[in-house]
């Protein structure tokens, strides 16, 4: 993550687009997922139905989250578990690291979870001497590689079999140049049932977490949470604050969108409520905020909470198939990253809303109605009036003001720029140029609308 | 404490009272009862489960004898397939030792047509990392316990206790690599619905 702290959307893009039938690859096959989407969705003739329920929902939710998180509290604690607050990532990092350091235990096993990568938790364990494994197959081979994950749902959709081929050689002794899916994933099978079996903690993320009963439910394919979990003495939940739902009925709903828009499955292979611990064994939950209740705060953005992580505004996202997830530098990409990383820290993140062509595709496949471009456009403006984008941008914009409010200057650049287009297309359209990094621009014509205008009306005189 | 802080800080910044919505609709909506077996059967093979439907015990009986070789270890959790080592008699063993389970059956009382999922709760499973550990999986439903979509499914489970509980809609399965999909990641290896009918 260092060497691209300081690298922005554009430049870190610009990496990923060198390998031009790689992009197309990615490109291709994240619209696949989208197609897939498509398919489940358009089998429920009340699809739209539950997505406006699941909207209306959220916003039950958050309007009224401190009486719900007290409410999970309770009976969380009533059922037997153990609850947390963390005001921050560095509260959170360091609630776990104490909950391990107190039972001795120095390896953990842990399942997908976003917010513990926003947390940057597994090197804050690292640098305690605490050796964290990745059980999701996606997440053990972007760890193994030393990267983050590049998308929250297919967190190695970046990786050619073969280059996975190569790391699971390197690291766990399959043979050399074997690239089988089959067969990777069955040597990861063997490699992680060993750890399953003699990891004393094991972590998860939290999918829903029901206000009314205190359970939380976690949803996986793999199965990996669950062998986690149940064979460990200490299962540890990390859940961000917005993850509440009132009721248990409301699972009815958001379990019917969840998958069906992240890959188009109508569920996961797991859909598991943990209520109680296991007799002699502990449940503690960590509710963290790390911004959250400044984002509720904020009236243009604070439908962003309503996210429930499938990941589809990411597979329908042109930018983000063709900029592939890491050139968003942070945990969570794509749009919906663009929109909840600017809350955390605006000047880190300014470039993220510009990272979108405002298409509004991320809107419309949203399974719980996240207005995403709108506030994408929003946090532009924000952007802006903080003083945050860069400097070349605000120059030109403000070239672009000044000659728009003088008539004679635009009729003068206007000529200029066609002429320019005409006979020395050069002149703009080189490497110098940032503008045609994203764009090929039209052939100019000969005269502008104002000069046509003036030559007929002398001609119908 | 951070709970006093962050739960002022979210009280002061949420909006006026927003209704919950009415459900009534959706479940209703979703509430035909037409073909449930085939529907499930349907979205359940799609996902990678092999489904059956069996008059009796004695047909399942048969269809795993063919299936597994005598002298593996079977658990199961069914008094009628009591051929088996019965959960009950295993389950102050420790977790860790059902690493070698090949396979487990387990009975459940609640399957969803529209997505292939049975709902399993910590009383039927007996030992909860059982349905996972497992090399392969069993799980045996009667053709009156199939209900049409996952609104309904909450309507039966209401508001009953358990400790855990799971819907299981298929074997264990990962596409991360190149988005092939491959089953068998960390779970069974199969799992075989056996639909009484």
């Amino acid at each position: 993550m260092s060497s691209t702290a300081t690298k922005d959307h554009p430049q870190l893009a610009a990496i990923f687009n060198r390998d031009e039938p790689r992009v197309d690859w990615h490109d291709e096959t994240l619209w696949w997922v989208r197609a897939k989407r498509d398919i489940a969705a358009h089998k429920l003739p009340e699809w739209e139905l539950l997505r406006e329920t699941a909207s209306q929902i959220k916003n039950n939710v958050l309007s009224n989250l401190s009486s719900y998180l007290e409410q999970f509290e309770a009976n969380a604690i009533k059922n037997g578990v153990t609850v947390h607050w963390a005001a921050d990532a560095r509260e959170h990092n360091q609630i776990i690291h104490k909950l391990l350091s107190d039972k001795g235990i120095n390896r953990m096993v842990k399942s997908k979870s976003m917010l513990t990568e926003e947390c940057h938790l597994n090197e804050y364990l690292l640098q305690q001497g605490i050796d964290v494994i990745d059980s999701d197959l996606g997440e053990r081979i972007v760890q193994l590689a030393g990267e983050p994950p590049s998308h929250i749902v297919l967190p190695c959709i970046h990786k050619k079999k073969e280059e996975i081929g190569d790391i699971f050689h390197e690291h766990l002794g399959s043979a050399k140049g074997e690239s089988d899916p089959k067969i990777l994933t069955e040597t990861a099978r063997q490699h992680l049932r060993e750890v399953f079996l003699t990891r004393r903690a094991a972590l998860t993320g939290v999918n829903f977490a029901i206000a009314e009963t205190g359970e939380i439910v976690i949803c996986t394919n793999e199965g990996n949470a669950d062998m986690g979990a149940h064979l460990a003495e200490i299962h540890i939940a990390s859940m961000g604050m917005e993850k509440i739902i009132p009721q248990r009925k409301h699972l009815g709903v958001f379990l019917r969108l969840l998958t069906r828009s992240a890959t188009g499955q109508p569920i996961t292979t797991y859909s598991s409520h943990f209520a109680k611990p296991q007799d002699g064994k502990e449940i503690h939950i960590v509710i963290v905020d790390n911004g959250r209740s400044i984002q509720l705060g904020r009236e243009d953005f604070r439908n962003s909470l309503k996210c429930i992580r499938c990941g589809a505004c990411m597979n329908t996202c042109p930018v983000y198939r063709k900029s592939g997830g890491h050139s968003y530098h942070t945990a969570v990409a794509g749009p919906i990253g663009s929109i909840l990383a600017p809350n955390l820290d605006m000047e880190k993140y300014a470039d993220l809303p510009f990272a979108s062509t405002l298409c509004g595709s991320c809107s419309n496949v949203c399974p719980v109605k996240i207005d995403i471009h709108d506030q994408l456009y929003k946090w532009r403006q924000v952007i802006v009036k903080a003083g945050y984008t860069p400097k070349a941008k605000t120059l030109a914009m403000k070239g672009m003001a000044f000659t728009l409010a003088s008539p004679a200057l635009y009729r003068a650049a206007g000529k200029m720029g066609r002429w320019t287009f005409k006979y020395a297309p050069f002149a703009v359209n080189n490497g110098a140029n940032p503008w045609y990094k994203h764009r090929e621009m039209p052939k100019a014509p000969e005269q502008s609308f104002g000069e046509w205008y003036a030559k007929r009306k002398d001609q119908h005189k | 404490m951070s709970r006093e802080k962050i739960l002022a800080a979210v009280k002061a910044n949420q909006f006026s009272h927003a209704e919950l919505p009415d459900l009534e609709i959706l479940s209703s909506l979703t509430n035909t009862n037409d073909n449930l077996v085939e529907r499930y059967t349907t979205v359940g093979s799609a996902g990678g489960s092999f489904v059956y439907e069996v008059a009796d015990y004695d047909a399942i009986k048969a269809i795993l004898q063919k299936e597994f070789k005598p002298g593996v270890k079977i658990i199961s959790g069914i008094r009628e397939l009591g051929d088996y080592t019965f959960v009950d008699d295993v389950k102050h063993d420790l977790s860790h030792s059902f690493a070698d389970v090949e396979l487990c059956i387990l009975a459940s009382n609640l399957g969803v047509a529209e997505n292939g999922a049975l709902w399993l709760t910590e009383e039927q499973m007996t030992v909860r990392v059982l349905p996972f550990i497992a090399q392969h999986l069993a799980i045996v439903i009667s053709k009156n316990s199939l209900i049409p979509t996952m609104a309904q499914a909450y309507q039966k489970i209401g508001q009953s206790e358990y400790g855990y509980g799971a819907f299981i809609s298929g074997p264990s399965k990962t596409a991360d690599i190149e988005q092939s999909l491959v089953i068998g990641a960390h779970g069974p290896r199969s799992l075989s619905v056996f639909i009484l009918t």
